[in-house]
């Protein structure tokens, strides 16, 4: 009764802690990695954030020589160019999505899905080079809000759709046949099972692709325009990001210019924690409730 | 051999700058000041010396032809030259990244005590022009004057026949062409040498104050880098943008003459730039501008830029050769200056950058 257990617990019982030691340092090094960029980062961002106060966020102007620096119109122009994008986007993605899962003959599906996925790993300073010889000159859509948001649309495609499809896919095919078996067309049976099935993995989706969206740095900077100040629904103006502006001026920043940059910084990277965890959230709690757990 | 190659490269040189012919101080001469430390430590040491440094993008093409002819002759020391902008060459120069940094614009004070190699000088060693390129259909020479061209780019003056424009331009005939005013859209020292330069002689009319970048009308059109605003201008119909004068030129664009304190519209040329650098007045750094020079024959939007170097060097071959480095470029480099749409600094200025350079210790 007390013979066998230590023979067991040899070796492999010193592997197994050192595995265990091993794996939580790696799980440890992320955490401490996001906590020294939240921590410095905010650190530096406080000359700035005393010097403007709220104004920081509320003002329009940025102007270095002068020591004012609001971050309004970047915080708008990160936004509008998103949500210029996702309208574009989210229709598009989904169409594919659905295309993919409910539509494409089977011997098409994975040549098409590899085609999306090979979208997704261009990268960004190709896309915005292309969108600057192509869309600003050769369609004339010049550098603004309009062509930074069809440039971001068709970054964030790929992971729209690639994540709709994977939710789509969840939808059990017993609803799928019982619609069909109810004399459904395949437009009623997606309207009447797959997206009501799949509407919150869906919005999930859409949110990841947010999360880019807003992030995206070198292609934004390439064709927004670099207008300083520009509050405006135009979307053919000039405008600016967030990020676009860190790139474009953190060079010859001097120290309290930095500190505006990076207080930009650690603003986008709130905002951007929020979306993901919002949509990951969402996305998680349809997929478990899609599984019947 | 090395030895016969190197005086007659030096000798060349000397004669094509014109310079040091009858002035030859003990010390301090061209010939001597480069020539003889430079071949000892590089050939007698039997090592090589890897020297890097950043800065200045408005430095690199100088940088790349002086780096070229001091490995030549001295093929033991290579230098590297990261022109990755003049704000990242002082940061990397404090923080000891790298071994020297060039820049258009000196430290801040607070930014300067954070230097962690202690005390470092400023050697001038380059003048560049700074050309208001334009392009407009039919007008192939175009003078302005500082406020003209403070109301343009702070787009009080909007359209290309406006007032003050003809004024400055007596005889000529100007379209109705709305001006499409291009910029930089990232940080530049280039454009903090342009405002500054506005800021100095604009008038009541410039308001954007000056710096690396300042508060454009959001209806400007906005060009990374000086290649960047030079697209811009080429591409654009009616546009009117500030570039490097290397930069103009490879573009092929025209560019403005422009009136200088003497009231004199002058065009940017290596002679034009050298004389906004004469009579200035030195400080103890061996700080300066030479925007809005009031030498009659001067270019007025002379940038002028230097490169670091710590007072006390820790590495002695490396110190040494670093020293043989800004010694050729504020000496025999100067010569090779023009080729590259640069201009060389006045004699004075490069007698006081060698006199600090000969104070450097740790050597």
């Amino acid at each position: 009764m007390a013979a066998t257990p230590p023979d067991l617990r040899g070796h492999p019982h010193r592997a197994d802690t050192a595995f265990g030691w091993i794996v939580r340092g790696a799980a440890t090094i992320v955490l401490v990695i996001l906590a020294t960029i939240a921590i410095v980062m905010t650190r530096r961002a406080v000359p700035v954030l005393s010097h403007m106060g709220i104004e920081f966020f509320t003002s329009k102007r940025w102007s270095a020589p002068q020591a004012i620096y609001g971050a309004l119109p970047f915080l708008f122009g990160t936004l509008y160019t998103a949500v210029i994008a996702l309208v574009i986007a989210v229709p598009v993605s989904l169409g594919v999505a659905l295309f993919v899962t409910q539509v494409a003959p089977p011997w098409l599906r994975r040549p098409m899905i590899y085609v999306i996925d090979l979208l997704a790993v261009v990268p960004s300073v190709v896309f915005g080079l292309w969108g600057v010889l192509v869309l600003s000159q050769h369609f004339g859509l010049g550098r603004s809000f309009l062509t930074a948001g069809i440039i971001l649309a068709i970054m964030v495609t790929p992971i729209i759709t690639s994540l709709a499809r994977e939710v789509i896919e969840t939808t059990p095919p017993t609803d799928k046949e019982g619609a069909l078996a109810l004399g459904a067309t395949r437009w009623e049976m997606i309207m009447a099972t797959v997206l009501p099935h799949s509407k919150g993995g869906l919005v999930g989706a859409v949110m990841l692709g947010l999360g880019r969206a807003l992030g995206e740095t070198i292609a934004a900077a390439l064709v927004i325009g670099s207008a300083i100040g520009q509050i405006t629904a135009n979307p053919f103006a000039a405008g600016n990001s967030m990020p676009a502006v860190i790139a474009n001026e953190w060079g010859e920043a001097d120290s309290m210019h930095k500190s505006a940059l990076i207080a930009l910084a650690v603003t986008l990277f709130i905002i951007t924690i929020i979306v993901n965890l919002v949509a990951t959230a969402i996305v998680q709690r349809s997929m478990r409730r899609s599984r019947g757990l | 051999m090395f030895r016969t190659t190197l005086v007659s490269v030096v000798a060349l040189l000397g004669a094509a700058a014109g310079c040091g012919k009858g002035t030859a101080p003990p010390a301090g001469g061209p010939g001597s000041g480069s020539a003889a430390p430079v071949g000892t430590p590089a050939s007698g040491g039997g090592g090589t010396v890897t020297l890097n440094g950043s800065g200045a993008s408005f430095q690199k093409a100088a940088q790349e032809v002086a780096i070229e002819a001091f490995h030549k002759a001295n093929p033991s020391i290579t230098v590297n030259y990261g022109a990755g902008g003049s704000g990242k060459g002082r940061q990397e120069f404090a923080d000891q990244v790298v071994d020297f940094a060039c820049t258009d614009a000196p430290f801040k004070d607070a930014d300067a005590a954070k230097a962690k190699g202690g005390e470092f000088y400023y050697i001038p060693d380059v003048l560049g022009a700074i050309t208001v390129a334009y392009h407009l259909d039919g007008v192939t020479t175009l003078q302005l004057s500082a406020p003209t061209i403070a109301g343009i780019f702070g787009r009080k003056i909007t359209t290309w026949n406006d007032a003050a424009i003809a004024a400055d331009n007596p005889g000529v005939t100007l379209p109705a062409t709305a001006i499409v005013v291009a910029r930089r859209s990232d940080g530049s020292g280039t454009t903090e040498n342009f405002t500054k330069y506005l800021t100095l002689a604009g008038g009541a009319g410039w308001t954007l104050g000056s710096g690396a970048t300042v508060e454009w009308s959001a209806d400007t059109q906005a060009g990374n880098g000086n290649g960047g605003v030079a697209q811009l201008v080429k591409t654009t119909a009616g546009s009117i943008g500030y570039i490097d004068l290397s930069d103009a030129k490879a573009s092929s664009l025209t560019y403005a003459k422009i009136k200088n304190a003497a009231g004199t519209y002058v065009e940017p040329t290596a002679a034009s730039v050298t004389a906004a650098g004469e009579g200035i007045k030195l400080d103890a750094k061996l700080l300066f501008t030479a925007l809005d020079s009031k030498a009659p024959a001067a270019y007025p939007i002379t940038a002028q830029s230097w490169c670091l170097i710590y007072a006390k060097q820790t590495d002695r071959a490396k110190g040494a050769a670093l020293k043989a480095y800004l010694k050729f470029l504020v000496t025999d480099a100067q010569a090779l200056l023009p080729e590259v749409d640069y201009a060389p600094i006045p004699q004075p200025m490069r007698d006081a950058a060698l006199a600090k350079l000969d104070s450097i210790q740790g050597l």
